[in-house]
């Protein structure tokens, strides 16, 4: 698979984060002697770029590997295959003090707000830990700088010395923002932020995060099922199925011209808030279930629910991602570069 | 700020924090309050209390007969058959405590709860016993938790060969019968290091801190997974701070809450290899030894109920004590649960 060149553009943005062929494979053991017999492929050769100050969105359905890719693009897990630069240094290879130093400039929002704060520590143990480790400020700095995180996501820092079950959901996400703002990172990877969490409260974080990216010119990758979401907070959208990424386009064209098979139906499954237009709605309803991906189909991962399926190729190749248009990759073999 | 401060308090409907609190910390004044309120524990710390107070003043309450070896339990003459609560002592009489003549007038030291076969005097046992129940408790107890939670804590982080290393070796210990086992291992050590408290208590140890190591281990691998383990590495915490900072504390409270509750438990198989033999040496103050003495007046228990009753109440006492401590912990050091009372 050749790795997607960025599209020839007199301006080009900078890119921050420059994934490819990331593999990470999770092996499955049996028996006594918990012999390898076999992976799951979680992320299945994986590539894109990030550019400095954007958001890209990471969308697909529940198992397709979003989630995986973003802990081992962070090295939560270690990758199988492939290389993660970031900043100019290949993250997949990095190793202790070095990873350590790297991670300040990379940071994580994780999905649940009641499990991603430690029940024990207080917010200003929470929240001030980063600083502590990392050696940046003394106590008294520390409850300043916590401070001044607190009142940046919007919370009061009154309350810094109040426990996790404390707060809400919404209030907890905050928090967790702060944490990761703590060290002035500048990629923030957004595990589903907002999936736990009220719709109205959705809509304030979302707020709260664009904001913040304006403010201090944080880049982020945004994990996410939520189209509508998605669509809003985004400005290039990664879709992945099953371990792969099957296309990747700004936003906008994403959202108008669809062309892996994938994406459309996923797009027809968004309802549409009126009335009229909804009625009207086609949706492309996918044949059959999620295949598993410790045993993925053959050719491409696609061709058991795809509804424009051809025999003899798609089930025998595996197809290419390649850039269609420029800007806009697509892993489909029925659609052709112009 | 102090004063906005109070005013956020009220805003969120609570008290400003007081004395204890602003010198304990949110936590732990928390703990205290929630076992102080609680009618469990208040019974249970309350039971522990008065024992903690027998245990402490055994030689105001028992003046030993012998002042350099105190646990030996004193006793008035030979006599098989026991002599019910009240009797006087008739020979070598112990020291009178001082306060006997002031409560009762009497000059004369009686068997309180009267003498067990042998005429072992069961006040002195019960009362001195006490400190031995302590003693065996807490030592095995905390020297089981240690063991037990760094096999834990070691085998659930490390995982992979020293997971599996360690927990077949856990299953080995695991697979014999406790009892027996104990027994067998107090039987062949006491001719090596001599008859006393020490082989029962080693043997309990050796085949008592798989518990615990289990218990944590479980406990260390659910709590490894949660997210703010994660966010933690994210953020570039060391291992070592990962596991003291935020496993160990949140996977720690079943362990502790486990080994209140063990406390007593452990008394009993105390008591019950003393009670077969294999324990202290004779006339040691111990429960157990004091059951032991019983043995040949089971079928008369109508006529010599004391010699049964007052060891085995105080003994059923102080595992219930601890039980209902360790019940009130769990409620108590669950930070979910504050506020549900």
């Amino acid at each position: 698979m050749t790795a997607p060149t960025v599209a020839t553009q007199t301006e080009e943005p900078e890119v921050i984060l420059r994934v490819r062929n990331l593999k990470k494979y999770f092996p499955i053991r049996r028996g006594v002697f918990q012999r390898h017999v076999g992976d799951v492929k979680a992320v299945d050769d994986v590539s894109f770029d990030v550019y400095k100050g954007e958001t890209l969105g990471l969308v697909g359905e529940s198992g397709c590997g979003k989630t995986t890719t973003g802990r081992t693009i962070i090295r939560l897990y270690d990758p199988t295959a492939g290389s993660v630069y970031f900043q100019g240094r290949d993250m997949a290879e990095l190793k202790g003090k070095e990873l350590r130093a790297m991670r300040r400039k990379m940071q994580m929002i994780f999905q649940d707000p009641y499990a991603s704060l430690n029940p024990r520590m207080s917010v200003l143990g929470i929240v001030g830990e980063p600083l502590e480790i990392h050696h940046i400020a003394n106590r008294s700095e520390r409850k300043e700088r916590v401070a001044e995180l607190l009142k940046l996501v919007g919370l009061n820092p009154a309350f810094m010395n109040r426990y996790p079950h404390e707060f809400s959901g919404g209030q907890r996400q905050r928090i967790g923002l702060a944490r990761a703002l703590a060290l002035n990172p500048d990629l923030i990877i957004c595990d589903e932020p907002i999936s736990a969490l009220d719709v109205s409260i959705q809509a304030q974080v979302v707020n709260l995060l664009e904001e913040l990216q304006e403010q201090l010119g944080l880049t982020y990758i945004f994990i996410a099922h939520d189209l509508s979401m998605v669509r809003h907070i985004s400005k290039r959208v990664a879709v992945m199925y099953l371990g792969k990424i099957v296309e990747l386009t700004d936003r906008d064209t994403l959202y108008t011209n669809p062309l892996h098979p994938y994406t459309q139906a996923l797009l027809s499954a968004v309802p549409v808030p009126d009335p009229f237009i909804e009625e009207t709605r086609k949706r492309i309803i996918l044949k059959g279930d999620l295949p598993s991906p410790a045993n993925p189909p053959s050719g491409c991962n696609f061709h058991t629910r795809c509804p424009v399926f051809q025999k003899g190729l798609c089930d025998v190749q595996d197809p290419e991602f390649i850039e269609v248009e420029p800007g806009h990759f697509c892993a489909c073999h029925l659609v052709k570069p112009q | 700020m102090a004063k906005n401060n109070t005013q956020q308090e009220e805003l969120l409907g609570r008290k400003p924090p007081g004395w204890l609190e602003r010198q304990l910390g949110t936590e732990a004044y928390r703990a205290l309050r929630g076992m102080a309120t609680n009618p469990i524990s208040v019974i249970g710390t309350l039971l522990l209390a008065i024992f903690l107070f027998v245990a402490i003043a055994a030689p105001v309450l028992a003046p030993p007969a012998h002042t350099n070896d105190p646990y030996q339990i004193p006793r008035d003459g030979y006599g098989q058959v026991p002599k019910p609560p009240g009797t006087e002592w008739r020979t070598r009489q112990p020291p009178l405590p001082f306060w006997w003549k002031a409560v009762t007038g009497k000059d004369n030291w009686i068997h309180i709860m009267g003498t067990a076969s042998g005429q072992w005097d069961i006040y002195y046992g019960v009362v001195w016993g006490t400190r031995t129940a302590l003693r065996v408790g807490l030592v095995i107890t905390i020297i089981t938790a240690i063991v037990g939670i760094i096999v834990g804590s070691v085998s659930a982080y490390y995982g992979g060969t020293v997971d599996i290393v360690l927990m077949r070796i856990v299953e080995v210990f695991i697979a014999f019968p406790f009892l027996p086992a104990a027994m067998t291992l107090s039987a062949v050590l006491t001719p090596i290091i001599g008859r006393g408290l020490f082989p029962p208590m080693i043997a309990i140890i050796v085949f008592g801190w798989t518990g615990v190591a289990r218990l944590l281990r479980s406990d260390v691998l659910s709590v490894r997974e949660r997210e703010y383990v994660l966010a933690a590495k994210v953020i570039g915490v060391s291992d070592a701070r990962i596991m003291f900072r935020h496993i160990l504390p949140n996977a720690i409270f079943p362990t502790l809450v486990w080994a209140s509750m063990r406390i007593g438990s452990l008394v009993i198989t105390f008591a019950a290899l003393s009670f077969l033999g294999i324990g202290a040496e004779v006339g040691y103050a111990d429960w157990g030894q004091l059951l032991s003495f019983a043995r040949d007046w089971m079928t008369q228990l109508g006529e010599y109920w004391y010699i049964v009753t007052f060891p085995g109440t105080i003994l059923v006492l102080f595992v219930l004590a601890w039980n209902l401590v360790g019940d009130a912990l769990r409620d108590v050091l669950d930070p979910r649960l504050q506020g549900s009372r």
